[in-house]
């Protein structure tokens, strides 16, 4: 098992130096950071000068991976490729391209977005898996028929128009909670309300119906028919012998997201004005600071990587038969 | 003596309108208290839809249209749910062919045990407890106290289909339906739980409806039997009677087509040939110039742990394998699951690498050739599979499947010329030139049998890998295979490496065989010898656990 | 003069394909049973008929030209502008442009205007240029034309559907009715025409209206909302179509090789594809988008109209989602390898030395075939979603773009007007939740006609 661990941490470093290999090619590579810098200076009337400033200003003025004229070892590390990628592995995540320190903003601003990924997640896992318990205990009859459409019309509505109508509904038309901003304490929750509550409607269509498959799948294997011939209940068999078979894929299934609930939605946070992780990715790609862009891509695959790990301990601790080697 | 179970005139039908198909159809038989009955039938033939129509747990698309089923005189099919369900696992209790997957794999044996209990006998958590260590302890699973909080993966196969005992029986019920208990266990397993159940019928006073599909163990079962064809029962008599002497024509053309030593030399009864006819003597033809010799064969599988997934030890599947083939002959590998028989099928035709040994064939050794040194023997050396559904490519038509092999070896290049012997080869397999065009699935299991035995044939080989090819076939088509097999033997003059565990179809077809266990031949020998003869101790446990008629 | 756009050309690549498919489908038996089963689903069916319909208005929505400019001299000139054979078919919804918002089946602006009048200045809603122009007294005459344009669109509807119908019927007649397999369920026609019937009514009407009124209203710049609507169809199909024609190859040959051969070609084709996956999506799209950005910025002189660089934004779109969801696909297909080639029937070809590569052509390719199109229609969808958030977020398809998400992007901040200014966002999400839906419900036929695993 502690073996098995090892091995997979090990196993993500190629993968981590992979990913910031492609996100310095994608930065660096394709395009110059010369073309960077006009692109944020305003092209057209921008002089040599101004560039060459704005490219000092923010350390983009080294050379991409060599330096010939540093001596020794900064011929190494008085780079580009070292300054801006490699200082990614120890989490040095430097300043974002209008000055400020990345990582303390990332630290400043995961609470918010976790404060509405959690209950959002934990909500929804509840509710879908008791709506598609119930599918799967009606299953066959209309009741059963009419969910899944409801479930298939629900999936086919755009997050968009969930996240709109609830703000005009909820926020303008009832006037029940503010429709955007943040506040810190116990004040926040009642801007929380609404993008939570939003967030788990969101999530019934695909969820209910993902798990009633599940449900299904298992209902129709052949330990359900001795729970059966064992003279008990269908809620018992429901409940005792499918519930928890079926919850092996699903607890699994959030295991691997419960890290990247640290980056936040983007669309959500950026709606409803929460100030979270989520929110400022969309600034950054709005504001085209590659900088913070290059940051999370880096902080999201690391919490992937981890999400992974967590699912494969998180089988040995919910299926019996699994044993990691 | 009064009957405990009576099903009178059951009709039971899948689906509905035009689609609606009778599964059983006019069943009737009643089973005495203590008494044990025997629904024998080939696979299809309604005998587990009927056990499922006692319980009421058929599957949602089946319906019980007419018909009584009457458990000490009260009609199970008119109670209400509810009260069906004080029944089932109470007064009935019910075994399944599959313990692998009639085990719940997240629950505890003991948890699983211990649900009849509670939900019937109203015990509490501890008693109930104490109550499944007695009832492991009675179906003989050694050191049950570990077991009980074990889980059903850590337990082999024979070990769990006891847990599902232990669990039907926990109740104590008046009747257990054993549908084909011991088709999925080895034989010497198989001999073992049938045992079990002898002893526990007799103990707990309980009638048993025991369905399987094998002759040898219904006769060492039942009281009882009656036999199934198309959803109906076409005789019924006590065990005595009927084995002694079997009325209907269906009955006695099973008796008629199961393999036996005494047959040797004898055509089977398959559906539309004699039981008289003449075949060629197995020992006739066979010479003893040697074919292919192998030499301290050994196939080894890696077993990898720890941070950088070292090698720590091997899974020794073949361990120092040495006989010859001789040409035209049939060679027998017996044993049973898990032996090496077929990891040394896959090894000697290298579709698996050979860790040690020597292949001799025609003076090269095959088993540390290239693939490309392979190249040539390849049409020399075929093999026919066990599984007649996943060893057809269920995407290409029957012509082009038989028609791969002589594209890649280059006999019958010409496209006129290879139809000319694809048909000659369906029609040499005793199937019809024009089947060519169509799907596998389109076929039974005993054509796709025929099918994959003229792709191999397509080639011209001087010997065939038969791997189980009958172990997955009702009685009677086997029958049809094995004359197949022989009728082919005689012509093309093929030798037969015949893995099986089935000890009946080695005593008619093999001149000569070996019993493998655990990796290692432990007796090769003149086939009548060795089962009249028996040297070795596993030997002589694996043929007296096979049931006899 | 015809031009084709790049991704044009791939949508005509993609018809071509799709043809192909038809043919092969036709002379398959499980292909055609398969199918069939799907058509006899009443979602299924309704659903083939109803995206039918979209992606009929896709297509002559990418047949491109430049108009030919008119002018009193010899010499032929075309103009810069690219339009397609949609645009000419639905010729008033391009020109009927208005000044500013107005509400859908207005006859005055959405905000009233100051005019100078002889009684001095006076705030009115002044009177629109084309919607219910030809109306003398707008409020009494206006729901009786409503009215009656609505019938007489749905009769036309009706009538052309009647003459579809009876020559349909006429042709099966005629060739004569095969007897349907026993076994075989029946295609409930009664569904299709309903469909058909309801389809072509609603088109009928909408064109009898759309002459004089704006059905879905006006934008800010007066732009008709049904129009922009209705061009948006083809970027939601393209992105949902050519994503997955970009990525199929990748993900097939990858996720077969890696399962078939195992070993050293696995944990490579592994690594790439954990590589790729472990970036979070958005943020990777994010990226790819930006540094296109930068280039096209660097480049700009070399892409002469919006229309060609707009499209040069689509296609790298669509590649950029394309590298994003084959790993899931990839994946899929390397576990059915790793099952298949324990498959006798593998073992079989192995035996006669058939090569790797024909094994994988001849009997892994054609039986995981399934699961790609299962993936395909499933991903459909979900592209087709995710454009209208990525655009939102400013990484979608490019601004001057007809898309609904670029139309959600620029409504969002209507609806806190006063009043709300709904019909933009109303008219995106209604045909995006059509088209949605309608792909959703087939996926389901599909999925169940093709998965194995589903019992029937």
């Amino acid at each position: 098992m502690i073996a098995y661990i090892i091995r997979r941490a090990l196993y993500a470093i190629p993968i981590l130096i992979g990913v910031n290999l492609l996100t310095f090619m994608l930065f660096f590579v394709v395009n110059s950071p010369e073309e960077v810098a006009r692109l944020h200076l305003g092209d057209k009337y921008t002089t040599q000068e101004q560039v060459e400033a704005w490219k000092q200003e923010h350390g983009y003025d080294k050379p991409l991976l060599y330096n010939p004229e540093a001596g020794g070892l900064e011929q190494l590390t008085d780079t580009i490729f070292y300054t801006k990628s490699v200082r990614l592995f120890v989490f040095d995540f430097g300043n974002s391209d209008s000055g400020r320190n990345i990582g303390h903003d990332i630290r400043q601003r995961m609470w918010p977005s976790l404060a509405i990924a959690v209950p959002s997640l934990l909500l929804g896992l509840l509710l879908n898996a008791t709506l598609a318990l119930m599918l799967a205990f009606f299953r066959a009859t209309y009741l059963d028929v009419g969910g899944v459409v409801l479930c298939v019309v629900l999936m086919s509505i755009s997050s968009l128009f969930y996240i709109i109508g609830g703000q005009y509904l909820v926020g303008k038309l009832l006037q029940l909670v503010p429709i955007s901003g943040y506040d810190t304490g116990f004040e926040a929750v009642k801007f929380l309300i609404l993008p939570v509550v939003i967030g788990v409607i969101y999530g019934i269509g695909s969820g209910t119906r993902w798990y009633r498959t599940l449900f299904l799948e298992e209902i129709s294997k052949d330990y359900v028919r001795t729970a059966r011939a064992k003279g008990l209940s269908e809620q018992w068999v429901l409940f005792r012998h499918v519930l928890r078979n079926a919850l092996i894929p699903i607890l699994t299934g959030v295991v691997v997201i419960l890290p990247l609930l640290f980056m936040g939605s983007l669309i959500t946070e950026s709606f409803f004005g929460i100030p979270g992780l989520g929110s400022y990715t969309i600034d950054a790609i709005q504001r085209q600071d590659f900088s913070i862009v290059r940051a999370m891509v880096f902080l999201g695959t690391v919490l992937y990587i981890l999400g992974l790990l967590l699912t494969d301990i998180s089988y040995t601790l919910a299926d019996p038969r699994i044993r990691l080697r | 003596m009064s009957a405990l179970l009576e099903v009178k005139h059951l009709r039971v039908a899948f689906g509905t309108g035009p689609d609606r198909e009778v599964a059983v159809e006019d069943i009737s038989f009643s089973i005495p208290k203590q008494g044990t009955f025997a629904l024998l039938g080939e696979s299809g033939s309604g005998k587990s839809v009927t056990a499922l129509s006692v319980m009421r747990l058929l599957p949602e698309v089946a319906r019980i249209e007419s018909g009584e089923i009457r458990l000490n005189g009260q009609d199970l099919l008119e109670l209400p749910e509810v009260q069906m369900r004080g029944i089932r696992g109470a007064t009935i209790g019910m075994i399944f062919q599959e313990p692998m997957m009639s085990l719940n794999p997240v629950m505890t044996v003991g948890q699983q045990i211990c649900e009849p209990l509670r939900r019937h006998r109203r015990l509490s958590r501890r008693a109930s407890m104490a109550r499944a260590l007695e009832l492991l302890d009675a179906v003989r699973v050694p050191d049950p106290r570990r077991r009980l909080y074990e889980y059903p993966h850590q337990l082999s196969g024979g070990m769990k289909q006891r847990v599902m005992i232990a669990g039907a029986l926990a109740a104590e019920p008046e009747l257990l339906i054993a549908d084909e208990p011991t088709t999925a266990l080895d034989v010497t397993i198989q001999a073992q739980v049938l045992e079990l159940l002898h002893e526990l019928q007799r103990d707990l006073g309980m009638a048993m409806l025991f369905i399987t599909h094998d002759l040898a163990v219904a006769k060492s079962m039942a009281d009882a039997v009656a036999i199934m064809q198309h959803g109906r029962i076409v005789e019924a008599d006590s065990a005595k009677e009927f084995f002694e002497n079997p009325r209907h024509e269906y009955s006695r053309n099973l008796f008629a087509a199961l393999p036996d030593i005494s047959k040797r030399g004898l055509r089977l009864h398959g559906n539309g040939s004699s039981p008289d006819e003449q075949a060629a003597q197995p020992e006739s033809k066979a010479s003893s110039k040697p074919l292919l010799e192998v030499e301290d064969l050994r196939v080894h599988f890696p077993i990898r742990r720890g941070v950088f997934r070292r090698v720590v030890g091997q899974v020794r599947a073949v361990d120092g394998l040495s006989f010859t083939l001789h040409e035209g002959e049939t060679f027998a590998l017996v044993g049973e699951s898990g032996c090496g028989k077929t990891t040394t099928g896959k090894g000697l035709i290298r579709l698996l690498p050979v860790t040690q040994g020597k292949i001799r064939y025609r003076g090269h050794d095959l088993g540390h050739c290239s693939a490309h040194e392979m190249a040539p023997f390849r049409s020399e050396l075929q093999i026919v599979f066990q599984d007649p559904f996943s060893s057809l490519n269920p995407r290409m038509v029957i012509g082009d499947i038989i028609a791969e092999g002589m594209q890649v070896l280059g006999s019958a290049q010409e496209s006129g010329e290879r139809r000319e012997r694809i048909e000659e080869l369906l029609r040499q397999v005793g199937l019809e030139p024009k089947h060519q065009n169509r799907y596998p699935h389109e076929f039974s299991g005993g054509q796709r049998q025929r099918i994959a035995i003229a792709r191999a044939l397509a080639v011209n080989p001087r010997l065939i890998v038969c791997d189980e090819p009958t172990s997955a076939l009702d009685v009677t088509i086997q029958a049809q295979i094995l004359n197949l097999l022989q009728d082919l033997q005689d012509q093309h003059g093929l030798t037969y490496l015949f893995i099986t565990h089935n000890i009946a179809v080695v005593s008619w077809m093999a001149h000569r065989m070996a019993v493998m266990h655990e990796g290692r031949i432990v007796e090769q020998g003149d086939t009548v010898e060795i089962l009249q003869n028996p040297q070795h101790e596993y030997t002589r446990t694996l043929l007296s656990a096979v049931p006899r008629l | 003069m015809w031009v084709v756009l790049l991704t044009d050309f791939f949508l005509y690549l993609l018809l071509a394909g799709v043809g192909l498919y038809v043919g092969f489908v036709l002379r398959t038996p499980h292909l055609r049973h398969a199918w069939r089963s799907v058509m006899t689903r009443r979602g299924g069916a309704v659903s083939v008929v109803a995206l039918g319909f979209f992606a009929a208005i896709a297509i002559l929505d990418s047949v491109h030209f430049h108009p030919r400019l008119e002018q009193p001299g010899a010499q032929v000139e075309y103009s810069n502008e690219i339009l397609s054979v949609f645009d000419v078919l639905v010729g008033p919804l391009r020109t009927h442009v208005e000044r500013t918002y107005s509400a859908p089946f207005a006859y005055h602006a959405h905000s009233k205007e100051t005019r100078e009048t002889p009684q001095g200045r006076v705030r009115v809603y002044p009177r629109l240029e084309y919607g219910g122009a030809h109306l003398e007294n707008p409020e009494q005459e206006r729901g009786w034309d409503i009215t009656v344009r609505v019938l007489r669109g749905a009769l036309l509807g009706a009538g052309v559907w009647g003459f579809l119908w009876l020559s349909a019927w006429q042709i099966r007649r005629l060739r004569g009715r095969k007897p349907r397999d026993p076994g075989e369920a029946a295609i409930p026609w009664w569904s299709v025409g309903v469909t058909a019937l309801l389809i072509l009514m609603l088109i009928g009407s909408v064109t009898q209206l759309a002459g004089a009124y704006h059905v879905f209203g006006t934008d800010k710049v007066g732009e008709d909302v049904l129009y922009q609507t209705l061009k948006s169809i083809r970027t939601g199909v393209l992105i949902g179509t050519l994503t997955t024609l970009i990525m199929l190859p990748f993900a097939i040959a990858l996720g077969i090789t890696a399962g078939y051969y195992r070993g050293w070609v696995d944990d490579v084709i592994q690594y790439i594809y954990i590589t790729l996956n472990s970036i979070p999506g958005v943020l990777l799209i994010a990226a790819s988008i930006l540094s296109l950005h930068v280039y096209l910025n660097a480049h700009a002189e070399e892409y002469t109209s919006l229309a060609e660089r707009a499209d040069l934004r689509l296609l790298f779109l669509c590649m950029i989602l394309g590298l994003t969801s084959w790993t899931g696909l990839c994946r899929l297909l390397r576990g059915e390898s790793l099952k298949l080639r324990e498959h006798e029937y593998i073992q079989a070809a192995v035996a006669f030395g058939v090569s790797g590569p024909r094994i994988l052509l001849r009997h892994i390719l054609p039986n995981v075939m399934h699961i790609v199109l299962i993936t395909v229609v499933l991903d459909f969808s979900g592209l087709v979603l995710a454009e209208a958030v990525l655009s939102y977020v400013d990484i979608g398809v490019d601004p001057s773009m007809n898309s609904w998400g670029n139309m959600i992007n620029s409504a969002r901040l209507e609806m806190s007007r006063e009043p709300p200014v709904w019909w933009s966002l109303t008219a995106s999400f209604v045909f995006m939740f059509g088209l949605v839906l309608f792909a959703n419900l087939l996926s389901d036929a599909v999925r169940d006609a093709f998965d194995p695993r589903v019992k029937r």
